[in-house]
């Protein structure tokens, strides 16, 4: 704990006159950059958070070269290789049915498998964090009604659901992250509700409504901020779990039919018999890539609670 | 013989940034049947030294020099010896009895753990000895089947006391038993405290802020400032007429009620408690003392005589002694 | 040096009462399951305020002291309008709080106990202090001065000096009696008549704690500031405040200059109060048994009486006054000049002396 600030602290040069104007705006900003900075240098020293990120640095570079580069190499009407090879120089993971490279395949298919993943969490964070935000602020009635619809789709058996609504709305990649977004926002709901029970009974809270602040400014300005932390912590993990959703869906038939994902490669893998006649190469890739993807956001889930839950924190 | 004796006791807490000293050579004897009173605020170390006495503090936190309980030293002690010591010999009424005591187990159950854990009795002996230990601390026998919720704060502390009492210990040491408390509930259990400490002649460490409980309580006081003493001697003697500034700073802090002295004079010193990671040169109180003077900055006092059995680590007492030998020549 | 007569004050308050608390009443209603509310049950109601009149006068600083559960928090809560009254009002300058609550929470400011907690650990201090003015929508002070201007001027005055140093800086990089500051300068920079501070210094070093307190002396002297101190430090309403009023149990039983009230007290409670403050020596003296019964319970007639050391000594009897006080309720009457008391015992013997 610091007893006296430094005058390294003093913004501006020390030869400014203390009363130079300086709109409040421009305070913000300052410290909103200190705060980044102070926030990147402590996720810097977790070497877990570090690997995680890179993880997930090398997957998302994956799919914006995939956005950009030629796919032929997905078409099997244009497949030029040898039919189901194992892995050699030119197909380090072997071929699939048509002859398609499935380390092409792979690549391409991290552009659908994240893209769904992220507007899946999308979704299911606002909902969630609105509804638990809500519910946790107003008690009483609202609470209890949001939270028996929040209870429901807790106890309801997440893939029943999904696989209704997916027959209901037709297959599509629409409907995955629809389907996602609407099974998965209860648990947000009551993580989110759980910190904000707890930020609004504290007295800082209480001493803003002492001075007068109407609900919405008690929302934006002091609980959203201090349940952020945990809404960050949580999206890394949803969207960990959301990916897997659309591999499982995917897999189960349930996507577009004409995209590719790493679900849709599993499911064609799977539908050409690819265990049974031992071409495991063909699984191994997709399979791969899902497992990193995943374990690189727990790991990053897992270096934010870290740094963003003070006891957590190795002060 | 002292019961207690520690001599020039050094803690350093391992953190993340190096090493911190919490206590940095503290040296005192409590003897059968005597209340020694430690005050200070946060961050002189006090409780740093409960925790360090009985060997509680976190694991790779260095300590050294030597704490000598019932003539053995216990900083060198082997595990075995040190838990059959740890209640026996020693225990401690903590602070906020609603984190010390389990709350899914009922409060006879746990007093009377210590009991059988030290093989002082078997199970049902054991609860015949804390019946006797609730009556002792002023609660109906029959609470010995209550869950920690179902009693008051005061009545909580009342069972921690009972249990640091459990295995007929020399020496308890109470490190803020009464600060969440209530003033009158505080009246209750610092009365009881005092009785069983004069029926029982135990020797007790006294650890509070709150100078005006010490000096109710107490029969000598010591004072700690960034984790040394500052000053030691008879209560009465410390509290009204301190020879150390930051003693009669602290005193003057808790006004005498019915003193028109104190009307409307708060009184109080500049600054804060010092942190242990940035300890000021020299005399560690230099930055804040009223009567600070140019070597208070450069040479950090000992102990000095400040009178019979009283000392006080301050240049300006120092001088006075000097005065008082050339005087005397 | 801060020294001025008490009586001056007394007879400025009886003048200028700026905000005045009429018969108020607080209740915590009791909760029951779903199953057993359906079934008729109700659980016991807290009063936690059960009929509490007083007043504040301009430039006035009064106590209100008294143990844990005796309401006194939810009495400064309610004065602030946190929590609703089911009976009685307050009024702000004559006019009832309810009429216009965001304007009186311009002029009536709070203080909290845990200055670490009343700060936003993700706000800077700029923004802590500043955030009463956003508020309220003040964008000028009364001189065209731009906020940065009222936010620095607000923590010069609260003793943080130069103030522009602890724009940037957020509550953990400060000690408690900086943050305690930076806490009243969030009140002052609306400009405050009244300043309602619960226990402000009993979360602060001992060694601290004494220029909090001249802190907030200098703002009466100064700023004409009224301040309600609520707390269970006897010792501390000695050392500021000019009256005091006790409770117990939901109910002011004593109430009047705090020399007076201090040194001559004449309710029961209110002299145990005092006999339980330590002192050196540690002179035998009576202390009461039990603890206070909580606000669920409150006991019939004077709601002291159970644990009333004149009961239990028979000077309640021998007086003649035992029955009134087991089963007579009462409120304050002034047996002294200014001093008010709800006592059947002391009542008697101010009419007999009379």
């Amino acid at each position: 704990m610091r007893v006296a600030p430094t005058q390294a602290e003093r913004p501006g040069p020390p030869g400014e006159a203390p009363s130079s104007p300086r709109s409040a705006r421009a305070v913000a900003w300052a410290r909103r950059r200190r705060a980044l900075a102070r926030f990147w240098a402590a996720y810097r020293r977790s070497a877990m958070g570090m690997a995680g990120l890179a993880m997930l640095c090398f997957f998302v570079g994956l799919a914006i070269f995939a956005t950009f580069a030629n796919d032929t190499g997905t078409n099997p009407a244009l497949a030029s290789g040898p039919v189901l090879h194992p892995p050699s120089l030119r197909y380090p993971f072997g071929t699939d049915r048509f002859g398609l490279s499935v380390l092409t395949l792979t690549i391409h298919g991290s552009k659908i498998s994240l893209l769904v993943g992220l507007s899946a969490t999308a979704i299911t964070v606002v909902i969630g964090a609105v509804v638990g935000i809500v519910a946790g602020y107003r008690g009483g009635l609202v609470d209890v009604l949001l939270m028996r619809l929040t209870d429901f789709g807790l106890v309801i058996p997440w893939l029943a659901l999904a696989i209704v609504l997916a027959s209901i709305l037709g297959p599509s990649l629409g409907t995955i992250i629809v389907v996602i977004g609407l099974t998965s926002w209860p648990g947000t709901a009551r993580l989110v509700r759980a910190q904000t029970l707890s930020v609004k009974e504290r007295p800082y809270v209480e001493r803003a409504r002492a001075l007068g602040a109407s609900p919405w400014h008690l929302v934006t300005r002091h609980i959203l901020p201090n349940v952020f932390p945990v809404i960050f912590a949580n999206t890394v993990l949803v969207v960990a779990v959301a990916i897997l959703s659309e591999t499982t869906l995917s897999f189960l038939g349930l996507g577009d039919p004409f995209s590719i994902s790493w679900g849709s490669i599993l499911e064609s893998a799977f539908a050409a018999g690819a265990a049974t006649i031992g071409a495991w190469w063909w699984l191994l890739a997709p399979g791969l890539a899902i497992v990193l993807v995943v374990l690189g956001f727990t790991m990053c889930g897992f270096a934010l609670d870290e740094i963003l839950n003070p006891r957590l924190r190795q002060r | 013989m002292s019961v207690l004796s520690v001599r020039e006791l050094h803690v350093t807490y391992r953190t993340q940034g190096g090493g911190v000293a919490a206590v940095r050579g503290v040296s005192f004897d409590i003897d059968r049947g005597e209340v020694l009173g430690l005050a200070g605020e946060s961050g002189c170390g006090k409780s740093t030294i409960a925790g360090a006495i009985l060997r509680l503090l976190p694991e790779g936190t260095e300590v050294t020099g030597s704490v000598l309980l019932e003539g053995e030293e216990v900083l060198t002690m082997r595990p075995g010896r040190l838990r059959a010591v740890r209640w026996a010999g020693a225990s401690i009424v903590f602070q906020g009895a609603m984190h010390a005591l389990n709350p899914v187990r009922r409060v006879g159950d746990q007093i009377a753990e210590a009991i059988v854990a030290h093989q002082q009795a078997g199970p049902r002996e054991a609860m015949v000895r804390v019946g006797a230990l609730l009556e002792q601390v002023g609660l109906p026998p029959r609470r010995i089947d209550d869950f920690p919720h179902e009693l008051s704060g005061g009545q909580r502390q009342r069972v921690m006391i009972a249990m640091a009492l459990a295995c007929n210990p020399s020496l308890v040491i109470a490190d803020e038993p009464t600060t969440a408390l209530d003033v009158m509930v505080q009246a209750q259990v610092l009365r009881l405290l005092k009785e069983l400490q004069r029926d029982l002649g135990l020797a007790m460490l006294f650890i509070t802020h709150d100078l005006s409980v010490l000096s109710e309580v107490s029969d000598r006081l010591a004072v700690m400032y960034a984790g040394k003493l500052v000053e030691e001697g008879p209560t009465a003697q410390v509290f009204h007429d301190g020879r150390h500034p930051y003693t009669r700073a602290l005193a003057a802090a808790f006004p005498t009620i019915g003193d028109p002295s104190f009307r409307r004079r708060p009184s109080g010193l500049g600054g804060d408690p010092p942190d242990p990671q940035a300890i000021p040169s020299g005399c560690p109180f230099h930055p804040r003392c009223p009567e600070a003077f140019d070597e208070c900055g450069r040479t950090e006092p000992a102990l000095y005589d400040a009178g019979p059995g009283r000392r006080a680590a301050c240049l300006l007492v120092r001088s006075a002694l000097a005065g008082a030998a050339e005087g005397e020549r | 040096m801060i020294a001025e007569t008490t009586t001056g004050r007394a007879a400025e308050a009886a003048l200028d009462p700026v905000l005045r608390v009429e018969d108020l009443h607080v209740t915590f209603r009791g909760r029951v399951g779903l199953v057993a509310g359906l079934l008729g049950r109700k659980g016991a109601d807290a009063r936690a305020v059960d009929g509490v009149s007083l007043e504040v006068g301009r430039g006035e600083v009064l106590a209100i002291a008294g143990e844990s559960g005796c309401g006194k928090t939810t009495l400064a809560r309610a004065i602030m309008g946190l929590v609703r009254p089911d009976r009685g009002r307050i009024l702000f300058e004559g006019r009832p709080i309810e009429r216009d609550l965001r304007a009186y929470r311009r002029r009536v400011q709070m203080v909290f106990q845990d200055p670490a907690g009343a700060l936003n650990p993700r706000q800077t201090i700029y923004e802590s202090v500043a955030e009463g003015l956003r508020i309220h929508r003040i964008h000028r002070g009364p001189n065209g001065e731009g906020e940065e201007e009222l936010v620095a001027r607000a923590l010069a005055r609260a003793g943080l000096r130069p103030p522009e140093r602890f724009f940037l800086l957020y509550p953990h990089e400060l000690s408690g009696g900086q943050r305690q500051r930076v806490v009243i300068a969030g009140a002052l920079v609306l400009e405050p008549q009244v300043i309602v501070a619960d226990e402000p210094v009993s979360n602060l070093d001992a060694s601290v704690r004494g220029e909090i307190l001249r802190l907030l002396l200098e703002l009466r002297d100064t700023l004409r500031i009224s301040l309600i101190v609520v707390t269970h430090d006897l010792g501390l309403a000695w050392t500021i405040a000019d009256r005091i009023a006790v409770m117990y149990l939901g109910r002011v039983v004593e109430m009047g200059p705090a020399e007076e009230v201090l040194t001559r007290p004449l309710h029961p409670y209110t002299r145990a109060l005092l006999d339980v403050v330590p002192e050196a020596g540690g002179v035998e003296r009576p202390i009461l048994q039990g603890e206070p019964p909580d606000p669920t319970r409150i006991p019939p007639g004077c709601r002291f009486h159970p644990r009333c050391p004149e009961i239990a000594s028979g000077a309640a009897a021998a007086a003649g006054v035992e029955a009134a006080c087991r089963g007579e309720d009462l409120g304050l009457a002034a047996l002294r000049e200014g001093h008010l008391v709800a006592c059947h015992l002391a009542a008697l013997r101010a009419r007999s002396k009379a």
